[in-house]
């Protein structure tokens, strides 16, 4: 039916290359829009200047330019880094970021893998970037990063919780861990029997969402969570010592990680890339699916940056009662409330 | 005071812990943190030497210098209109502000009074260099704690009164424009207009600020509660200006000092806060900004016409004597004690700052915080590094 | 202004502007006597400026004796600044056009003999401190002479704990050491830097290599006009 279709039958290694090419285009591109679009653009409106605007019509070509000077500088080691965990340390954050943007279905047939556990493995590799942020911290041998590092480790860790148990509740309303099928019981969803919009779990689980955007704003270290890489108390937490390339793929990854959490949310929440009134078997989906995916990704994300350009920073021990004293109890209560309604209903 | 008990207790509990921890072997030993001199929080190159037992700083230890430029010994080698070129730099947000008590004492010691009108414009300089030097505290705090909008809408409207200082004297950081018996020049056409227009901006940066960074939840819980200083305490330290004011103590030299200035004249306000934490030194700071606006207005409707300069030499001799002048600057209290042998120049100036006795209190205040407040509490007590080394 | 006073049984003040009618200021006076009744024989002189300003001068002994009295029974809680005079002549000339440098003699005219300011001094070094009372709004100088070139002196941090920087900085500035003080180290020079800056004899070496050419161009004050000022150079 599609190019998915078709790549099928085409050899392994092609599927291969085509699957890695699209990869990268997942990842690439939305980090590229959020980072002009909000980081650029929005960010300076907000504060009333004009951002970049030499580079390209309105400044567009800034990005490229951003990239190109980060690829020239220098690779730095501070001299009593430990070298082999200071260099892999921005591969790890990434993989994860790589290993997250497959589970994401772009259409009815338009997906990298399909796999029944799809929830469960998105948030496990999401976690891996802890991994990635521990080792930089350790390995960068100076005190910010160090300091940035466990903070960042202490509350990634404490956030993974209230994000897991958000998502439980669309779990049980969908009765499925499969990411796809989520998005299919949406479009096919009925509210009180009228079927008009599917049944967007944005109503039902509005709590979860919430939690969800929170416990996602926590997790890319952005205000008001950005304790971790504080630029004013501990310069930039373990991104103190980077700089270059090393630096280029940090933030590739965090804008990155930003674009893929706005698109599960939209997927978990908002109907990935269905849009009421059409047949979510229809082929057309697998070729606007992916815009339609991108453009609630935007929405999703407009709120995440809109949150980060306006609010100052918590503390990191008030950012931990936050985690464990709000945010976990609202999710459990929510769990408990789905669960009974599902069986009620 | 409980609160402030239980900090020193807090700060000597962790000391007795660090102290106890050295003697065992395979201790998890406290960590020394060195906060700058190159660091982006501490406005310039002033380096704290903090130690910490894990998020909880134990002592801090600043130390200065790195900017030092010797204005007392240089001031002895300077006629006293030479001296406001170099004392400009001391405080440089608000340079005008500098050079008002150095040219008071001159003029105290002279015996001559400036005319009206120069008190009038003098005041009305003052107060602005106050506008553009607090605003940009009142982003700057916010940008400390991490927002980073507010710091951007400071610089925006600061550049407005920047621009009616310089339309005036030339000058948008260092005027060099108070003269003793006077000021240098009279207003340029169609200012009083202008800086209206100015403070109604100035004004609704105000509004925006209240609603943008006081009203917000988040900048309270990092505030409020965090590095309270007691009035005793602070007293005893030096604390001036708003950083006292916020702890409850009515004082203000504007008002109580009688200096050649001419506040007794206009109609406004002291702001205190009876809580003296970091929040409360925002709020007071915020509402000085308004005061001052209204300052400024009523200077501008009431300017007496007349001379702006008394009859001075054209040598300027100081009579010998001591004279010590302070006024209430932008940081806090500024005097300068002059000691004078008749000549052209100064036998000895003691510049008394305010940031320097504001920052004298950090090792105290800092003492237990976390990491994070020690930011918030440094951002709040707004120190400038030149007036700190001076 | 005033001659000093320093006989310290009649520390009554002068009226020091003749050309005011003898301000009485009952405030400061009563302040003062009240003092002198506190500190007995310590308090050598005194200086009022009626509605402006007061001056003691105390011993050295009695130094930290002086703040104590004036933070319990005066309450001047504020404390201002603390510093110190250095009242020997600068071996090289007042620096400027100052009639005692302009003599014809090679030895550019360097004065000996020590000339001190109000409530007047014996000896080179004198402390001078300020604390204020911020209720009645009265501040207060205290001056104190100190024997010897490196003299010591007890710390006021006891009392004020603000004096600890302004201790170290007149230590560093000035070779002033004060005992007790907890952390007697420098606080803006560098640990090794000698000598120290604030004494007249420290010399300022960029005058000494390029000395000041004189008063060459004088602004005209407002409203004045060229020709009324023929020339624009020294007249001393």
């Amino acid at each position: 039916m599609t190019i998915f279709n078709l790549a099928i039958e085409l050899a392994y290694w092609q599927q291969t290359i085509i699957r890695s090419v699209l990869g990268l285009v997942a990842v690439l591109l939305p980090a590229g829009t959020l980072v002009y679009l909000y980081l650029f653009k929005m960010m300076s409106f907000m504060q009333s200047r004009l951002g970049p605007m030499e580079a390209g019509p309105y400044g567009s070509l800034q990005l490229l330019a951003e990239v190109g000077k980060f690829l020239q500088k220098e690779d730095l080691f501070p001299r009593t880094a430990d070298r082999v965990v200071f260099k892999a340390a921005p591969f790890v954050v990434l993989a994860s970021t790589f290993l997250l943007v497959l589970v994401l279905p772009a259409g009815p047939d338009a997906w990298f893998i399909n796999i029944d556990t799809g929830v469960f493995f998105a948030l496990a590799v999401s976690s891996i970037s802890v991994i990635g942020i521990l080792m930089a911290g350790w390995g960068s041998s100076s005190k910010y990063s160090l300091i940035g590092g466990l903070r960042a480790a202490g509350q990634l860790v404490a956030y993974e919780l209230p994000l897991v148990l958000a998502l439980m509740g669309v779990v049980i309303q969908a009765g499925t861990l499969n990411v796809q099928e989520i998005v299919l019981a949406q479009a096919n969803g009925e509210i009180f029997g009228w079927g008009g919009i599917g049944n967007p779990f944005l109503i039902t689980q509005f709590l979860g969402f919430m939690i969800f955007l929170v416990a996602v704003q926590a997790e890319l270290t952005q205000p008001p969570f950005d304790m971790p890489v504080a630029e004013s108390e501990i310069v930039t937490g373990y991104l103190t010592e980077y700089t270059g390339m090393r630096f280029l793929l940090f933030f590739i990854g965090e804008f990155a990680t930003a674009g893929i959490f706005s698109a599960l949310a939209a997927t978990f929440f908002l109907g990935g890339w269905y849009i009421p009134g059409l047949d979510p078997t229809d082929n057309l989906f697998n070729l606007i699916g992916p815009l339609v995916l991108v453009g609630k990704m935007l929405l999703v994300s407009f709120l995440i940056f809109w949150f980060r350009f306006t609010y100052p920073r918590f503390r990191e021990d008030q950012l931990q009662q936050l985690a464990w004293k709000v945010l976990v109890p609202l999710s459990l209560v929510n769990i408990v409330a789905t669960g009974v309604l599902k069986v009620v209903f | 005071m409980n609160l402030e008990a239980s900090t020193q207790q807090l700060s000597y509990i962790a000391n007795q812990a660090s102290d106890a921890r050295v003697n065992i072997e395979l201790e998890t030993e406290g960590m020394t943190l060195n906060l700058g001199p190159q660091h982006p929080a501490t406005h310039g190159t002033l380096r704290i030497i903090v130690r910490l037992d894990g998020e909880q700083v134990v002592s801090a230890d600043p130390v200065m210098g790195y900017m030092h430029r010797g204005y007392e010994k240089l001031t002895e080698v300077r006629t006293y209109p030479q001296v406001t070129t170099l004392v400009n730099r001391i405080d440089w947000l608000g340079s005008f502000a500098n050079e008002v008590p150095f040219i008071l004492a001159a003029e105290r010691l002279m015996e001559v009074e400036a005319p009206p009108r120069a008190q009038w414009i003098r005041t009305a300089l003052f107060e602005l260099s106050r506008i553009a030097n607090v605003v940009l505290f009142l982003g700057d705090m916010a940008v400390q704690l991490g927002a980073t909008t507010p710091v951007f809408y400071a610089f925006r409207d600061r550049e407005f009164v920047l621009n009616q200082i310089e339309s005036v004297t030339g000058g948008r950081f260092h005027p060099n424009f108070d003269r003793i018996g006077g000021i240098k020049d009279d207003l340029p056409k169609g200012w009083i207009q202008e800086t209206k227009d100015v403070l109604v901006r100035i004004r609704s940066f105000c509004d925006e600020m209240q609603d943008l960074v006081v009203g917000n939840e988040i900048f309270q819980t990092r505030t409020r509660g965090i590095g309270i200083i007691p009035a005793d305490i602070g007293l005893s330290y030096g604390l001036s200006g708003a950083n006292i004011r916020s702890s409850g103590v009515d004082w203000d030299l504007r008002r109580d000092g009688g200096v050649g200035l001419i506040h007794d004249q206009l109609d406004w306000k002291v702001w205190t806060h009876p809580d003296g934490d970091s929040f409360a030194r925002y709020w007071v700071r915020l509402q000085e900004v308004r005061e001052s606006c209204k300052m400024v207005d009523q200077i501008l409707d009431g300017i007496p016409s007349g001379p702006i300069m008394a009859k001075v030499p054209r040598i300027i001799k100081v009579p010998p004597g001591e004279a010590y002048v302070e006024t209430e600057n932008p940081l806090g209290i500024m005097g300068y004690y002059i000691v004078s042998k008749g000549d052209l120049v100064p036998y000895r100036v003691k510049i008394r700052s305010a940031s320097f006795n504001n920052v004298s209190i950090t090792p105290w205040v800092l003492k237990g915080v976390y990491v994070p407040d020690v930011i918030s509490i440094l951002a709040s007590l707004y120190f400038i590094l030149g007036d700190i080394d001076r | 202004m005033s001659s000093p006073d320093t006989t310290e049984e009649e520390v009554v003040e002068e009226s020091i502007e003749p050309q005011e009618d003898l301000i009485i200021d009952e405030e400061r006076d009563a302040f003062v006597e009240s003092i002198q009744k506190d500190l007995g024989s310590d308090l050598i002189g005194s200086h009022v400026v009626p509605q402006i300003d007061v001056w003691i001068r105390v011993t050295q002994k009695a130094w930290l004796e002086t703040a104590r009295v004036l933070f319990e029974k005066y309450e001047m809680s504020f404390f201002n600044f603390l510093s110190a005079i250095d009242w020997k002549p600068s071996p090289f000339g007042r620096e400027m056009d100052a009639a005692i440098d302009n003599t014809d003699d090679n030895e550019m005219g360097i004065e000996s003999e020590m000339e001190w300011g109000v409530t007047g001094g014996e000896t080179r070094f004198q402390l001078l401190a300020r604390v204020h009372n911020p209720v009645t709004n009265i501040g207060i100088n205290v001056k104190a002479d100190l024997e010897s070139e490196f003299p010591e002196v007890d710390t006021w941090i006891p009392v004020y704990p603000g004096a600890n920087w302004h201790e170290r900085e007149v230590m560093e500035m000035f070779g002033i050491s004060f005992t007790n003080h907890p952390n007697m180290v420098n606080l803006y020079l560098p640990t090794e830097f000698e000598g120290h800056p604030l004494r007249k004899d420290f010399p300022l070496l960029s005058r000494r290599a390029k000395p000041w050419p004189g008063i060459v161009d004088v602004e005209l004050m407002p409203g004045e006009d060229d020709d009324e000022t023929e020339e624009s150079g020294e007249e001393t």
